[in-house]
């Protein structure tokens, strides 16, 4: 649970990551107050006409992303400055959008739901037609004209990023340092502070919301292993009492108990490992456009030694038990 | 035989609490078995038997009187002085075998030497022993594939691998068929003879308690 937690949260902020640096952008601005995951709030046009002037900047685009629910979000662009800056989408089926209703998505949206040209799909009570399947990892899943989506949510004129290229990467700083003094209210990064951004630490609530699931696994796993230890004890009873009359200790029989704990601690952790590696496939084929989750061995250690940790402490009262057993009611135990 | 007796009981008693009611189940026992002796105890359920078994075998202590195993005083020994004695000085064969169910036989003969600290490989003498018991092939069998004699004869081996100083049996026939019966009881005969290994059987069967050198009768807590 904790890895698969883990794995989703890294897969969706790696997606996010490689996505934003689909873009192709050198400089990113963001509006002030607005949240790194959600991509919320909103500026000014204004600001990207005056930021296409600024010196080096050679080519500068405005999207507008607007939630649709969970985790997806459909995303407004200017389809000439965004292709001029990033290289433009590779489609796999169909062409650029050319009319109102119409929207581009990516394969692993398509995919995730059955998606081929010329289907609809409704969002905000209207129909949007798909005209083209793009490779994933730009930008994002679901592309509409910007001024279509800016009039259709009543944000005319308003713009949720704004994404810069310059005639020379090596002057990033340098820019961004020039913007910074003109553009006081607005935060500036370059692509590599900006992708960075996407960290646990970043996303409101997400560092706490995985302390707490850790912990509810922790409890759930001591939980599990007092119980069955318990009742193991409860069983095996008479056989306690049979190693008892022959002579083991009280530390002979917590020390069986506890490696025994061990041991299936150790082969549930390798089983865990396992595990995320099928439910990675599972939410990966089943649900890629909304979800990714990666595999993070660096998490391999944690999870193991809480897996072991919780494990040992559950065994503890039941094999403490087990080991303060009277002989002889053990032995007449049926 | 030596003439200091290996298990010298005087005065035994002991009183088990029950809610607030005492129920003595000794009541001054004097007992004693030379080096090498085959003893049998009979007596009627409820006559002190089996507490005489469970106090000469270390599992718990007399209320009162001395009891010596091997020149030990049990009475004066503390639980873990019992429990280190239960290694190696005493060896168990119960009604009910009481073998580990998960365990082969070999890993229940095993385990026995491995709470006494011993490793390695079993001695000569003691695979000759198992040949004794007819186990030689039955050793890698768990107790599920085994006949109840069979298993008997497998915490027969389990119980003196050790090489205890007495050997405690408590109805170790109890739960056989006549010929089943006739062939532990054959074993621990000739364990007594060939080994000389001093053995306290407990039993009701007045057929099994004769195989015995003596036959020491109980009652009421009492040797008769």
């Amino acid at each position: 649970m904790v890895l698969t937690l883990v794995g989703l949260s890294r897969g969706v902020l790696d997606d996010q990551k490689t996505r934003a640096r689909g873009a192709g952008a050198d400089i990113v601005i963001r509006p002030s107050g607005s949240s790194i995951l959600g991509a919320s709030g909103n500026m000014p046009a204004g600001i990207l006409r005056f930021v296409q002037k600024q010196p080096h900047i050679r080519v500068a685009t405005g999207t507008l992303i607007q939630g649709t629910g969970g985790l997806n979000s459909i995303t407004g662009i200017d389809l000439k400055t965004f292709s001029e800056m990033s290289g433009g989408f590779r489609f796999l089926e169909g062409r650029p959008f050319s009319g109102p209703d119409e929207i581009i998505v990516d394969q692993y949206y398509a995919d995730q739901h059955k998606l081929h040209i010329g289907d609809k799909i409704p969002v905000w009570d209207r129909q949007w037609t798909i005209v083209g399947i793009v490779e994933p990892g730009i930008l994002a899943r679901e592309i509409v004209p910007l001024d279509v989506l800016q009039n259709l949510t009543a944000n005319t004129n308003k713009l949720t990023m704004i994404y810069a290229k310059l005639d020379d990467p090596k002057l990033t700083s340098q820019v961004i340092q020039e913007l910074r003094q003109k553009l006081e209210r607005y935060p500036i990064y370059s692509m590599e502070e900006f992708v960075s951004l996407y960290s646990v630490n970043n996303v409101p609530m997400l560092r706490e919301f995985i302390i707490v699931i850790i912990g509810l696994g922790s409890l759930i796993g001591f939980l599990v292993v007092f119980l069955s230890m318990y009742t193991a004890v409860l069983e095996r009873t008479r056989e306690i009492g049979v190693l008892k009359a022959l002579g083991a200790s009280p530390e002979y029989i917590l020390g069986i108990l506890l490696r025994e704990t061990a041991v299936l601690a150790v082969a549930g952790s390798i089983l865990g490992i396992l595990l995320t590696y099928g439910s990675s496939w599972i939410i990966n084929s089943v649900i890629h456009g909304s979800l990714q989750q990666a595999i993070v061995p660096e998490w391999w250690p944690i999870a193991g030694a809480i897996a072991i940790v919780g494990a040992m402490i559950g065994a503890l009262y039941p094999g403490l038990k087990a080991a303060r057993q009277d002989a002889i009611e053990a032995l007449s135990y049926e | 035989m030596s003439s200091q007796p290996i298990i010298q009981a005087r005065d035994l008693r002991k009183v088990y609490h029950v809610g607030e009611v005492e129920v003595p189940a000794l009541r001054g026992v004097d007992v004693d078995a030379a080096r090498g002796e085959f003893v049998a105890v009979v007596g009627p359920s409820g006559s002190g038997k089996s507490t005489l078994f469970h106090i000469l075998g270390g599992l718990t202590p007399p209320t009162a009187g001395t009891v010596r195993i091997d020149d030990m005083d049990l009475a004066q020994m503390s639980d873990s002085d019992r429990t280190n004695m239960r290694k190696t000085t005493v060896g168990f064969v119960f009604q009910k075998y009481n073998l580990l169910p998960t365990l082969t036989a070999k890993d229940n003969i095993e385990i026995a030497r491995n709470i006494a600290g011993k490793s390695g490989p079993l001695d000569p003498e003691f695979e000759q022993l198992l040949a004794l018991l007819g186990l030689t092939n039955r050793l890698n069998h768990k107790p599920r594939a085994m006949s109840g004699g069979e298993q008997q004869r497998v915490a027969i081996a389990r119980a003196i691998v050790n090489r205890p100083s007495i050997l405690l049996a408590d109805e170790p026939t109890g739960n056989l068929d006549t010929e089943n019966s006739n062939a532990v009881l054959g074993l621990l005969r000739r364990l007594n003879q060939q080994l000389g290994q001093t053995i306290l059987m407990i039993t009701h069967n007045p057929e099994a308690a004769a195989f015995a050198d003596r036959i020491v009768t109980m009652r009421d807590g009492r040797i008769v």
